[in-house]
């Protein structure tokens, strides 16, 4: 049962074949069983989450209740949860105990899904392999030597584990879909501003998005539909309707563009990997979607003003961890600047500390205009590339990251060789657009994830284009032979 | 190009209020001076005429009515403070 869908396991409590407390035990028993092989949860809620059961049974017993009642998942650690630890993977927040619940946590306790715990993630989800969380590495489910990827490393590998059929994630430049792509599974990262932000731990403000990571684009179409919606609580959200997102699941592809721009498919990047893209385009054509080559000829400046402007809105998001209202505090500050430096020196990792030094510097007088403005000059220019690019297209295609996953510790001593890593997936984020990742094939026995960028607000389309996908192949139901 | 010396990192992680282990400013000089030079890249492209965007999509910020929505919490925040007394959030003295 461990590998059902989530569309799969409603059917099963529909049917009373199974309860939703025999259901969460069954995850809470592999998550004590297999986790310690995998480091993927902070904190596993196995009381609240039976508790949450219980009430789900109940209601499908009344005949309450919708299609997710009863269905477990996994919650980022970067969502507040509250009177749950919420640690954002930092000793920072190592004894936060978040006061109140996330938009996100209470619409899916709304919809009656059991949360079993909250996943590892790199500290404040600033990483790309899982290796900064201050809780140690997460380990691949498909081959433990190798990284997760990140920031979501811990959601992507409890779910392609099948220790939670679902989880949630957050994008800020890729750590949705890169995660998804290097772990096997499909991951959305809906447009900014579809999905409320309000209680989800902030690292760069105009950039972050959370969305479902699941086994198959059904699975996240159900999801979304209880995760997106306007939230009063976040000015940024967007006051727009929802559409149901399983309602064009099965609509047929015949005419639809596909965009492939030629910068993806450039040097750097693997050409086994390039191959199985290519595999998965002729699918696409089998389909009776129509290729177009375009070109985003900005897209070699999307890492270099994604590190101005990341960094940039990090350091002052971060500025309000000071060890005097919440989290972490250093032992017998002398002073006040003692207190604040010390508190912050100790609380945060290197990589935090770097990304706060890049933005202060890019912050500082002197220094604002030809780093900071300028990059939002660049984002300008990768925005148009975007919007030229969907006048001619649907939808744009090509790898999610330029390698399968690779080795723990093979590039934590250069983080720019690591920040490489998110090359094809960082420049969505800039322009806000919606970006998913869905299994396509395996080089090396590693998953590969073939990305799809969307226009604003498509994510009905994505979904859809995705689900025809997963109906022609059976790369999102392959399953880590330990895990089976 | 910019290359940060073991000084600048100083006055950086003074600015960004950042206590660094000293062993660690060479390493942290290297690190930033690797990432400047990733970012110096967008020199590249010419951007004179073009307007900076600071947000993804064309939005204004919301009003609402000026009522008070919340309550006092003051109680349930400081909960997880590290040391309060009497209502207040205790820091070492900044007045002698």
């Amino acid at each position: 049962m461990s590998n059902f869908t989530l569309a799969q396991l409603s059917q099963e409590l529909q049917a009373k074949k199974i309860s939703s407390v025999e259901l969460t035990q069954t995850y809470l028993e592999r998550i004590k069983r297999l986790d310690p092989g995998l480091n993927s949860f902070v904190t596993v809620t196995a009381e609240r989450a039976l508790t949450q059961a219980r009430v789900a049974d109940t209601q499908r017993a009344a005949g309450k209740g919708g299609p997710l009642t009863g269905i477990p998942l996994a919650q980022k650690d970067i969502f507040c949860t509250q009177g749950v630890k919420t640690t954002c993977g930092s000793r920072m927040l190592d004894n936060f105990i978040a006061p109140y619940n996330a938009t996100v946590v209470e619409k899916l306790d709304a919809a009656g899904m059991v949360m079993l715990g909250k996943t590892n993630m790199d500290e404040f989800a600033m990483g790309s392999s899982n290796e900064t969380s201050f809780f140690g590495a997460v380990k691949n489910p498909w081959n433990t030597a190798k990284v997760p990827g990140g920031s979501s490393g811990g959601s992507a590998a409890a779910v392609a584990a099948g220790l939670a059929p679902a989880a949630t994630g957050t994008d800020t430049g890729g750590s949705i879909r890169q995660p998804a792509a290097l772990c096997g599974i499909t991951g959305i990262k809906p447009t900014y501003g579809r999905v409320s932000r309000y209680g989800m731990i902030a690292f760069a403000s105009s950039l972050d998005q959370g969305g479902p990571m699941t086994r198959t684009a059904a699975d996240a179409a159900l999801m979304l539909n209880a995760m997106a919606g306007f939230d009063v609580r976040d000015s940024t959200s967007v006051n727009r309707e929802v559409p149901d997102y399983t309602k064009t699941l099965n609509d047929s592809l015949k005419g639809l563009r596909i965009g492939l721009p030629k910068e993806y498919f450039s040097a750097g990047l693997d050409p086994k990997v390039a191959q199985v893209i290519q595999d998965a385009i002729a699918e696409y054509k089998k389909l009776g979607a129509e290729v177009i080559d375009i070109s985003l000829p900005n897209s070699q400046l999307a890492v270099p003003a994604y590190y101005v402007i990341a960094p940039a809105e990090c350091s002052s998001n971060l500025a309000r961890f000071d060890g005097v209202r919440y989290g972490y505090r250093c032992a017998n500050p002398h002073n006040l600047e003692d207190l604040y430096k010390r508190s912050r020196g100790e609380g945060f990792g290197a990589e935090v500390k770097r990304r706060i030094m890049i933005g202060t510097y890019v912050l500082s007088a002197g220094y604002y205009d030809a780093y900071y403005i300028k990059a939002q000059r660049v984002r300008r220019l990768m925005t148009q590339d975007f919007v030229e690019a969907f006048k001619k297209v649907d939808v744009i295609m090509g790898p999610t990251a330029p390698s399968v996953a690779f080795g723990i510790g093979e590039k934590t001593d250069d983080p720019v060789t690591m920040y490489l890593s998110d090359i094809y997936t960082i420049a969505v984020n800039l322009a806000g657009l919606p970006g998913m990742s869905l299994p396509a094939g395996f080089v090396d026995n590693l998953p590969v994830g073939l990305q799809m960028i969307g226009n604003y607000f498509d994510e009905a389309r994505m979904l859809n284009v995705a689900h025809k996908f997963q109906q022609a192949t059976d790369w999102h139901t392959r399953i880590p032979a330990a895990f089976k | 190009m910019s290359d940060l010396k073991q000084t600048d990192i100083e006055k950086i992680a003074h600015l960004a209020r950042l206590a660094l282990d000293a062993n660690d400013v060479p390493v942290y000089a290297q690190n930033l001076t690797n990432i400047l030079h990733l970012v110096e890249q967008m020199a590249v492209v010419d951007t004179t005429h073009i307007e900076p965007l600071a947000h993804p999509l064309p939005m204004s910020q919301r009003l609402r009515p000026d009522v008070v929505t919340a309550g006092d919490e003051h109680a349930l925040f400081q909960r997880i403070a590290p040391q309060v007394e009497g209502g207040l959030y205790l820091v070492p003295k900044v007045i002698e």
